[in-house]
């Protein structure tokens, strides 16, 4: 039987990414509850780490190679993953809500005519329609949506759907695809000095302007390097230069829910809230403890950050070693 | 040379969000701006047609209301500006296809769109707008350098950013980083209110996605304040280890 789900795996540096075996994860909801088969796509130049797609439930796996198709190329990937869901007669692909799938999930939505919802977090299943919850307002409100059209595109937050093992046998079939359309196409990718991104991070430690100067943030990234996490800020320290644009969290940053968030000398305006109030846990350190940011903290330290967070950093070492 | 740019007017980012009893977003006591990452658009447009001349064209799809944001855009020195007039609702799909049809009208072949509006958070309608237009197409842009038809261009993704290249006619969609919007000046905002706003009635097709209702999300306990000083880390650790069994 023809798969009617399709899976796009990501791949950097021709490794799939954990946010693809997310997306597979959405896939086995979808396929269990509408009793369809699912498979799955990767391009890029010969995948080295196939290894991550044992026992995650995939059977049918299509590579498309091609030296070219390393590096992201929208205009190549669209045609190829247009075809391919051509020949499959597929109603719904999947994608994870990454720089990647955002991309390319409204283009092909475009070519096939497909309704696309982007950022999903939760689909329910009810009288044969598809209802899909996605945060709106950078999660101060959730949206529930239908889609009308026959064929589906929708891109699924990263760090809500749970890995699941499930015993399975993978069939890959690879492709190797000539000529590709490389109108537009990555020709390098400049990489942030090998440091942990906060939209993909599990752990994220923020800053604020409570930490006074640029400097001072050596105390957030020595924690963060503590506990293996990613570093944050809000805005007020991006915008004064301290940090990059890259770490800004909140409603015109990164939306980001990892299992813990700290937040050293951030106040918790409205719009930092937005794009972090979702994490699993999360702790606030601020010497005001009238500070917003305590109203959806786990748990809260009144004090100072210059006084809290070098021995926080010891004492999670002292755990790690 | 005609620039477009299309902007959205969305809630400001410190509102507070409710519902009505039927469960749509109250809309009453909201106070809109322009889409925070319109104004990114709005400022390359302007660079551009400092670069290379012409006319910038502010387009907005929506009620009157949207008129507000382009008025804006035309305060910040946009030379014209379009509304593309419809009541009720239109999914991103519709509003790309009638934006798409505009700027074929208008012939112009950089168009630039904010990455993602800030109220119902799709970052679509530029990607769309695009394909409908079978223009190409570079999304989340920081960086932007057009040398005659060819397009470099900076994006942000993952842990870095990806160095694009394309060709014209291309759609931009911005992202913060790429520059720093200018204020309008008293002089810009008194030229503006001798502009015209077009108007042109659009239809809706329908719509590929439509929303069902709306909710709140839960709202968490107040947490617990383990102390002041140093001395709560210890309590700390032992419930991110125990409670929450993070390490
Ligand atoms: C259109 C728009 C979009 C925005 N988008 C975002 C966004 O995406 N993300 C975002 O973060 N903000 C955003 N903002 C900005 C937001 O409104 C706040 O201005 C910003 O979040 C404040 O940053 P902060 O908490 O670092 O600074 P402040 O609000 O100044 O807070 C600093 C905190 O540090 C505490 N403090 C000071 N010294 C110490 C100490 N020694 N130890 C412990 N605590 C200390 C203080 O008590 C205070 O609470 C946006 C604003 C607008 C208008
Ligand atoms: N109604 C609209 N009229 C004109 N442009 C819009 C409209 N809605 C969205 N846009 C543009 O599309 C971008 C992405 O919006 P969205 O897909 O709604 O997140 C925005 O930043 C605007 O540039």
């Amino acid at each position: 039987m023809n798969s009617k789900i399709l899976v796009i795996l990501e791949q950097r540096e021709n490794k799939i990414k954990k946010s693809s075996l997310e997306t597979i994860e959405a896939a086995k909801l979808f396929a269990s509850r509408l009793n369809y088969n699912f498979e799955a796509l990767v391009i890029g130049n010969g995948i080295e780490n196939l290894d991550i797609l044992q026992n995650t439930g995939l059977s049918t796996l299509t590579e498309y190679k091609n030296s070219d198709l390393e590096l992201y190329s929208p205009s190549a990937y669209k045609k190829i993953i247009v075809e391919h869901f051509n020949k499959l007669s597929g109603e719904i692909i999947l994608f994870a809500n990454t720089s990647f799938g955002k991309d390319l999930a409204p283009r092909i939505a475009a070519s096939l005519k497909a309704g696309c919802i982007t950022d999903c977090t939760n689909f329910d299943f009810s009288d044969g329609n598809i209802i899909c919850s996605k945060p709106i307002f950078a999660g101060k409100a959730i949206s529930e949506l239908k889609v009308n059209s026959p064929l589906k595109v929708f891109t699924i937050r990263t760090n809500v759907f749970k890995i699941v093992p499930a015993e399975c046998k993978l069939d890959i079939i690879t492709e190797h695809f000539e000529a590709p359309d490389l109108t537009t196409k990555v020709i390098e990718i400049n990489k942030q000095d090998s440091k942990l991104d906060v939209a993909e991070a599990d752990i994220i430690i923020s800053g604020g302007r409570g930490l006074k100067s640029p400097e001072n943030f050596a105390l957030v990234e020595k924690l963060a390097q503590a506990f293996g996490a990613a570093v944050g800020a809000s805005r007020a320290v991006v915008d004064a230069g301290w940090r990059p644009h890259s770490e800004q969290v909140g409603q015109t940053g990164k939306t980001v829910s990892p299992s813990l968030y700290i937040a050293c000398g951030i106040s918790g305006a409205i719009q930092h809230l937005a794009g972090m109030s979702s994490s699993k846990y999360i702790v606030a350190i601020n010497k005001d403890a009238d500070a917003p940011i305590f109203s959806v903290a786990d748990y809260g330290i009144t004090g100072d950050v210059f006084e809290i967070l070098p021995v926080l950093t010891e004492q999670i070492n002292k755990l790690k070693q | 040379m005609k620039i477009a740019v299309c902007i959205n007017y969305v809630p400001d980012t410190a509102s507070k969000i409710k519902l009505t009893d039927d469960n749509r977003i109250d809309e009453n006591g909201l106070s809109y701006v322009i889409n925070p990452f319109d104004e990114f658009a709005i400022e390359e447009a302007l660079k551009t047609k400092e670069k290379f001349g012409g006319e910038i064209f502010a387009i907005s799809a929506g009620n009157d209301a949207k008129k507000e944001g382009i008025k804006k855009a035309l305060a910040m020195g946009v030379d014209n500006g379009i509304l593309l007039k419809y009541d009720g609702y239109m999914d991103p799909f519709n509003i790309a296809d009638n934006l798409a049809a505009q700027i074929k009208t208008l012939g112009s072949n950089i168009v630039f769109f904010g990455r993602q509006s800030v109220d119902y958070d799709n970052g679509i309608t530029g990607l769309l707008t695009a394909e409908l237009l079978n223009y190409n197409c570079i999304s989340i842009v920081t960086k932007l350098d057009i040398q005659g038809n060819e397009v470099t261009a900076e994006r942000e993704i993952e842990g870095g950013k990806e160095v694009v290249k394309s060709t014209l006619p291309i759609v931009i969609t911005t992202q913060k980083g790429l520059n720093e919007p200018r204020y309008a000046t008293l002089k810009g905002i008194m030229a503006s209110k001798k502009k015209v706003i077009e108007e042109i009635n659009i239809t809706s097709v329908s719509n590929l996605v439509e929303n069902v209702s709306y909710k709140l999300p839960k709202v968490k306990n107040p947490g617990r304040i383990l102390g002041s000083d140093a001395s709560a880390v210890n309590e700390l650790v032992k419930l991110l280890r125990d409670e929450a069994k993070i390490i």
